[in-house]
């Protein structure tokens, strides 16, 4: 009897610290970002107003707002992407470092690759039509070899004649 | 021999290779032209028909109780559209000289001030024009759309759009004093 009120004082124990347990675990404080998380999106960012410079390098007090935008949102569980969305819906997609694969962007991730596939294709065909000229040159050196060998021997054998 | 040995066919780049590479070029060279052509523009300048444009407008910052606006609400009245940021400091002093020329007209009903918050974060924003007293119609200039349409090249800029909705006068840089948009709104209400 008295096994069987321990048991239930103590399963009675153990349910009531799990619930404060969950409560306490709930209630903590996101830690505040550092300066690496923040740092880390704002370099997949750009200043709206300067030019040309990342978010993470920038000393205006302009940016310096925008970091602190970044920690705010981070703080408060933002993901990355949902903070990337922010910034191009409140400025646009010029902020973003590599701009999205739509519409006219596109020709940013297709004409590199396909300029150096063009480029690597003239290549080979320019390498081959050298290579073409070079053998028909060498034969047709080992011709004249072979001409001039002849008329040697004609001049040899007419000199010996003469003698 | 040696002629037999050069007048191999040389088989050239096929027809469709070179058509697709030129046209590629060509669109290429048309896309720059483009937008160099795009970016060497100036500001909108006076005698352009401004487009009609939507901005949402701060909450407490709304006009006569709507959170969105757009242009064509206001046919009939001169509109003021002023670009500013709260890390600005050229914007800081024509603040005050903006909400006193409001105080001037917002009895009136035929002039409508609107601010358009050029890139910048709403808690700042909010900050600024509580710091300058600021009452007139507000908002962010989402996405840049507003500050595109009128190619502002920073902030502050003013724009002065007419009943017609035709832009009469752009002042690029702060205001002095109050007369200074006095005298340029003064004219258009005549």
């Amino acid at each position: 009897m008295i096994m069987k009120i321990i048991f239930r004082i103590s399963i009675l124990t153990f349910i009531i610290a799990a619930f404060f347990t969950s409560i306490a675990l709930a209630q903590q404080p996101v830690p505040t970002p550092s300066d690496d998380q923040v740092n880390h999106i704002a370099h997949q960012l750009y200043c709206p107003v300067c030019a040309n410079t990342p978010l993470d390098v920038c000393p205006t007090d302009a940016c310096r707002q925008w970091r602190d935008l970044i920690r705010q949102q981070l703080a408060q569980g933002w993901t990355e992407q949902q903070i990337k969305q922010y910034f191009v819906q409140q400025y646009g997609a010029r902020v973003l470092a590599e701009p999205p694969e739509t519409g006219i962007n596109w020709l940013i991730y297709i004409l590199p690759p396909a300029i150096i596939l063009a480029g690597a294709f003239i290549l080979f065909r320019a390498l081959r039509m050298w290579t073409k000229p070079v053998s028909a040159s060498t034969a047709s050196g080992s011709n004249e070899d072979a001409l001039k060998d002849e008329y040697v021997a004609r001049l040899e054998e007419e000199l010996k004649n003469r003698k | 021999m040696i002629e037999s040995t050069t007048s191999t066919p040389r088989r050239g780049v096929p027809l469709w290779v070179q058509i697709i590479v030129w046209v590629s070029l060509l669109g290429l060279l048309v896309i720059v032209a483009v937008e160099l052509d795009r970016s060497q523009q100036g500001q909108v300048g006076p005698g352009a028909k401004i487009s009609n444009f939507s901005m949402p407008l701060f909450s407490g910052y709304d006009w006569n109780g709507q959170s969105q606006i757009q242009l064509s609400d206001f046919r009939g009245k001169v509109v003021m559209v002023n670009f500013w940021a709260s890390w600005c400091k050229p914007c800081e002093q024509e603040a005050g000289n903006l909400e006193q020329a409001w105080q001037f007209y917002k009895d009136d009903g035929r002039v409508v001030f609107i601010g358009a918050d050029y890139v910048d974060t709403e808690p700042e924003a909010r900050a600024y024009l509580a710091k300058f007293g600021i009452t007139f119609a507000n908002g962010p200039d989402l996405g840049t759309r507003v500050s595109q349409l009128f190619r502002i090249k920073g902030v502050p800029e003013t724009y002065f759009i007419d009943q017609q909705g035709v832009l009469q006068y752009a002042q690029i840089g702060p205001f002095s004093s109050v007369d200074e948009i006095k005298s340029i709104i003064n004219p258009l209400l005549k």
